[in-house]
């Protein structure tokens, strides 16, 4: 078992990741699951920096920086991706948020889907 | 409801899961560190991260460069971008500071892109506050110029994986390794690698905040 040093870090990752992938699965709105991703790869990246950390020696392992310095570029670049891909969804569809309310597919505006109770107050 | 309960009890599976996993890895891994300082004279860098980035894993780094080039070349198919509001307003204050910070920016990241190969910085590091700097440049409304030299920008966005790729088929000659430079040569190839790759980053990230394919003035 990892010393305790290290244990609330690898712990406090894998919590983040869980709790990134309870919102991706629950939350519908596309802004709110491209959120969720970020936390779960935050949750990965603090879990491997921290097994890089344990190696002996006097300095950390790099291999795992190295990884990590690369992910967190990517999933910056992914992201703006994601908002550009999220914007398309909203200008053909009139909708943020996905969900099977076929009907709600053809609104012309952006009004929430009528059975999405947890959502702010309709707008439009 | 009855999703939000189920996904839950899911998570809280994985939650544990995970944790157990992690918790059950040995206390002291041996990890890499011996194996990437062994050959780290060779390396033609001191700093063991950078190394590991352009050296021994230099294909990743290949690889990475290029998706961030299919993200902005998505970013740009998909939408127009959108200057930011404060473009079209007068902002001195912004202006004078931009005045001041930007040199500083700009130098900031050329050290950490020369101390990237002793100490803890980098292409990305560099890259990263370059895109900061540009994204205060559209903010200050100073950018437009810029754009309208598409072909410039288009070029800075590629160079990245243009030199990084001839550097792959130079030394594919030279030694017929994928990027495993000639002897003692190490530190100018990552070099150059690091410098073409710190202005395609820079503008990358830069750009990716106007979320869309910039619009020449007319």
């Amino acid at each position: 078992m990892p010393d305790a040093d290290h244990r609330i870090y690898l712990l406090a990752g894998v919590a983040l990741f869980a709790i990134g992938f309870y919102s991706l699965l629950v939350q519908t709105h596309l802004l709110r699951r491209v959120m969720a991703l970020n936390v779960m790869g935050s949750g990965v990246f603090l879990v491997y920096i921290a097994l890089g950390a344990q190696t002996p020696g006097p300095i950390p392992d790099p291999v795992p920086q190295a990884m990590v310095l690369t992910g967190i570029v990517v999933s910056v670049c992914a992201t703006g991706l994601a908002l550009a891909l999220a914007d398309r969804v909203q200008a053909a569809t009139g909708r943020v948020e996905l969900g099977d309310h076929e009907d709600a597919a053809d609104l012309p505006d952006a009004s929430p889907a009528p059975s999405e109770h947890h959502k702010g107050t309709p707008s439009a | 409801m009855m999703r939000r309960i189920s996904v839950g009890i899911l998570s809280l599976a994985l939650l544990a899961a995970l944790s157990w996993a992690v918790l059950s890895l040995p206390a002291q891994p041996k990890g890499l560190t011996e194996a990437s300082l062994a050959r780290l004279p060779e390396s033609g860098v001191s700093n063991p991260v950078t190394a590991v980035l352009l050296n021994y894993r230099g294909y990743d780094t290949l690889l990475e460069v290029g998706v961030l080039l299919l993200a902005i070349v998505g970013v740009w198919s998909l939408r127009r971008g959108e200057w930011p509001a404060a473009d079209r307003r007068d902002r001195p204050l912004l202006l004078s500071l931009l005045r001041v910070v930007l040199p500083v920016l700009v130098l900031a990241a050329g050290y950490l892109l020369w101390i990237g190969a002793f100490a803890p910085g980098g292409a990305f590091q560099g890259g990263a506050l370059l895109g900061g700097a540009l994204v205060l440049v559209m903010l200050g409304g100073l950018a437009r110029r810029l754009v309208n030299r598409a072909g410039l920008l288009r070029a800075g966005l590629g160079l990245g994986v243009l030199v990084f790729a001839t550097v792959c088929a130079i030394t594919l000659r030279l030694t017929g390794g994928l990027l495993q430079y000639p002897p003692g040569t190490g530190g100018t190839w990552i070099m150059v690698i690091e410098s073409a790759a710190l202005i395609s980053i820079g503008l990358t990230l830069g750009l990716l905040y106007l979320g869309g394919r910039p619009e020449e003035d007319t």
